[in-house]
């Protein structure tokens, strides 16, 4: 029970070069096929024991639910086999296939039966599915007039309601709030200790990292890399980041293990009112020496050189370290520094500015804005803005004492008998 | 072998089907305010209508008998059974889009939607049809024990439209012009049968036609059963067995063959 076998899976969907060849083919098949066949998973093989859970990784397209449905049995495949063996509960995309017209209530009983459940089941199961969706009176409602994240809630209840021997979680769940979805996990775990096998697709690796012991990292429709999360995951945003205009400030300075030439951005935001511009954004962990790969308590150098298109007094140089969900872990500025307020920046010079802090980040990859700031504007304007300009990682090493949440501080145990 | 495995599934199934037919019978009239009185009202709307126009107005009659209801009840027969197998045929070709949401992203038999399709039309019919009944006994029309043999025409006549309705259903997922043809077919389907008018009207070298249309043989028992208290000529049937067991067969092939791909499709 709960096992998962894939072999040479593909699947192909046939593309007709215009509306009168599919009949063609179909009326006349002695003429052959006229169709080309557009691949979009090819040789997939894997296979899921027991109790495992595995995270199915992969950008936008590269045949993640289309995999889930070759393995629900919702889409057919075109060549290989998936086989299942225990009771599946899927949640492929939003809301389960709930029907518009019908009520919350209603919609769950008809999910519920084709869950497999009989009707005296899930009259039984209904108090509790009502009170994990938490949507209140909105149950009696039609699901036309709920909103994505109820759906979401409503479909996750009825799936999970019963424990199955395989669950399979497509990106649904992101959709829920967070307290929602922290929920959902507890629950999921809860399952997992008692050995269902948990397929699940997501975008967030850490959630992989923490949740499944291995991972299948999707990529163009082929299994890129299949094995334990942490390495599949690295391979998964190495592939992710890795652009290919590595800085030549960077490269100059390669030196172990600091340069990660995988960290580079490719989503940086930039916006300002042009009366300056940051040239170069770079971080070194001592003076001239380049890095984004940072251990616990090093020092951090953040260096930008602004040049100046026109005159400017009054203004500020400001940072902000966030994470990838982009909550806001340390920024300052230079609003307090009489000397940087005072001091008016002549058209056409440049200046660096510099930062020294020391790290205290969890281990985790995180990014940078950086900004010039107008302060006597009301609002204050920037003078030029990059946002999330600069990536850098924090490894763990002897000094992390970190085991959950955002920051690492020194910390020491002692048990003492009284 | 296959057709076994189909009942099977079906049976396992049979409470998310009859769940789906309450549902679906609630929902088409929850936002209304007389509720399944439309059921009623829309076929009762049509008979009054065409009485008014064909036996008023237009001095239809029907040979031989003169009750003052015979034209009502000649085209109560044809009419309502007619509006039977044509519920079935336009709801299961649409059937599968409808529910495309559904196939989608949930794993189950997908056979499960046109029987859903032939209860639904079957509640809405035996409303109509139970109402239509008790009128016949109020008004001393009833046709005694010869009623009886409606139900086995009611069954060739349903296995008739829903083999069709899957067939038409299926293509229609991939040609969507056949639903639309369809439509269009189905409304000279009506006029070349015998319902509003009789079969008698007809010139003699049209009349001979009327064999190659299944319905007609189907529609024409029905009328002898409950206006002329006749017991239908069994034989003449025939052609629309065949026709109904060649069609189920062709069903079942297509939709087994292009069940997987149906879903690339919706």
């Amino acid at each position: 029970m709960g096992t998962i076998r894939v072999t040479n899976l593909g699947k192909a969907y046939k593309q007709y070069p215009n509306r009168w060849s599919r009949l063609s083919e179909w009326l006349l098949p002695f003429r052959g096929s006229s169709h080309s066949l557009n691949w979009v998973l090819q040789d997939i093989n894997f296979r899921v024991d027991p109790g495992e859970a595995v995270g199915i990784i992969g950008i936008n397209g590269a045949g993640k639910s289309t995999l889930l449905k070759l393995i629900t049995g919702t889409a057919q495949p075109t060549t290989g086999e998936a086989h299942i063996a225990g009771r599946v509960a899927a949640m492929l995309e939003l809301g389960m296939g709930f029907h518009p017209d019908f009520t919350g209530r209603q919609n769950v009983f008809m999910a519920g039966q084709l869950l497999g459940l009989s009707v005296e089941e899930i009259a039984g199961l209904m108090l509790e599915i009502e009170a994990f969706a938490q949507i209140g009176e909105y149950i009696d409602q039609p699901v036309r007039v709920y909103s994505s994240g109820m759906q979401v809630r409503l479909a996750f209840s009825v799936a999970t309601a019963v424990r199955p021997d395989i669950l399979i979680v497509d990106e649904a769940l992101a959709v829920g709030d967070a307290a929602f979805q922290r929920k959902c996990f507890r629950r999921i775990e809860n399952f997992r200790e008692k050995g269902t096998t948990l397929l699940f697709v997501t975008h967030d690796v850490e959630t992989v990292k923490k949740l499944c012991a291995k991972a299948l990292f999707l990529h163009r429709g082929r299994v890129e890399a299949f094995g334990p999360a942490k390495i599949v995951c690295d391979a998964y945003e190495k592939s992710l980041f890795g652009g290919n205009n590595v800085s030549q400030k960077l490269t100059e300075h390669k030196t172990e293990p600091a340069v990660d030439p995988s960290l580079m951005n490719s989503c940086e935001l930039t916006y300002g009112d042009g009366r300056a511009v940051i040239e170069t954004i770079w971080l070194e962990s001592s003076e001239d020496r380049a890095a984004n790969v940072f251990g616990s308590s090093d020092s951090i150098i953040l260096k930008y050189r602004v040049r100046f298109i026109e005159s400017v007094t009054g203004i500020a140089f400001a940072f902000m370290i966030k994470t990838k969900d982009g909550v806001a872990l340390f920024g300052m500025d230079t609003a307090h520094v009489p000397e940087v307020q005072k001091r008016t920046f002549e058209a056409g010079s440049t200046v660096m500015a510099r930062f020294e802090l020391r790290n205290a980040f969890a281990p985790g990859t995180y990014y940078l804005n950086c900004g010039v700031r107008d302060d006597y504007g009301d609002p204050p304007v920037f003078l030029h803005r990059r946002v999330d300009a600069v990536l850098f990682r924090v490894r763990a090493d002897e000094k992390t004492s970190v085991k959950s949440g955002l920051i690492n501080t020194p910390a020491n145990f002692v048990v003492e008998d009284v | 072998m296959i057709k076994l495995g189909i009942l099977n599934v079906i049976w396992n199934y049979r409470g998310f089907i009859l769940s789906s037919v309450k549902r679906e019978f609630q929902t088409m009239y929850s936002n209304s305010l007389l509720g399944a009185a439309w059921t009623v009202l829309n076929p009762l709307a049509m008979i009054f209508i065409y009485t008014v126009i064909f036996s008023q107005l237009m001095r239809a009659k029907v040979e031989g008998i003169d009750s003052a209801f015979a034209y009502s009840i000649y085209l109560c027969a044809g009419i309502l059974t007619w509006g039977f197998f044509s519920e079935i045929i336009t709801r299961a070709q649409n059937v599968f889009l409808q529910h495309a949401n559904l196939i989608k992203k949930i794993s189950f038999p997908r056979i499960c939607l046109p029987i859903v399709v032939v209860l639904n039309a079957g509640v809405n019919f035996t409303i109509i049809f139970s109402l239509f009944t008790v009128f016949l006994i109020l008004s001393g029309n009833f046709p005694g024990w010869v009623f009886l043999a409606i139900f086995p025409l009611l069954l060739v006549q349903i296995i008739f439209s829903i083999a069709l309705g899957i067939i038409i259903g299926i293509l229609n997922v991939f040609f969507r012009d056949v639903g639309q043809f369809f439509n269009i077919f189905l409304q000279f389907w009506f006029w070349l049968t015998p319902i509003v008018y009789s079969g008698t009207v007809l010139p003699e070298n049209i009349r001979s036609l009327l064999v190659f249309n299944p319905m007609a043989a189907l529609i024409v028992a029905y009328q002898g059963i409950l206006l002329r208290r006749e017991w239908p000529q069994w034989e003449t049937l025939l052609p629309l067995v065949l026709i109904s067991v060649v069609l189920c067969a062709v069903g079942i092939r297509l939709f087994l063959k292009r069940a997987g791909e149906m879903v690339d499709e919706l």
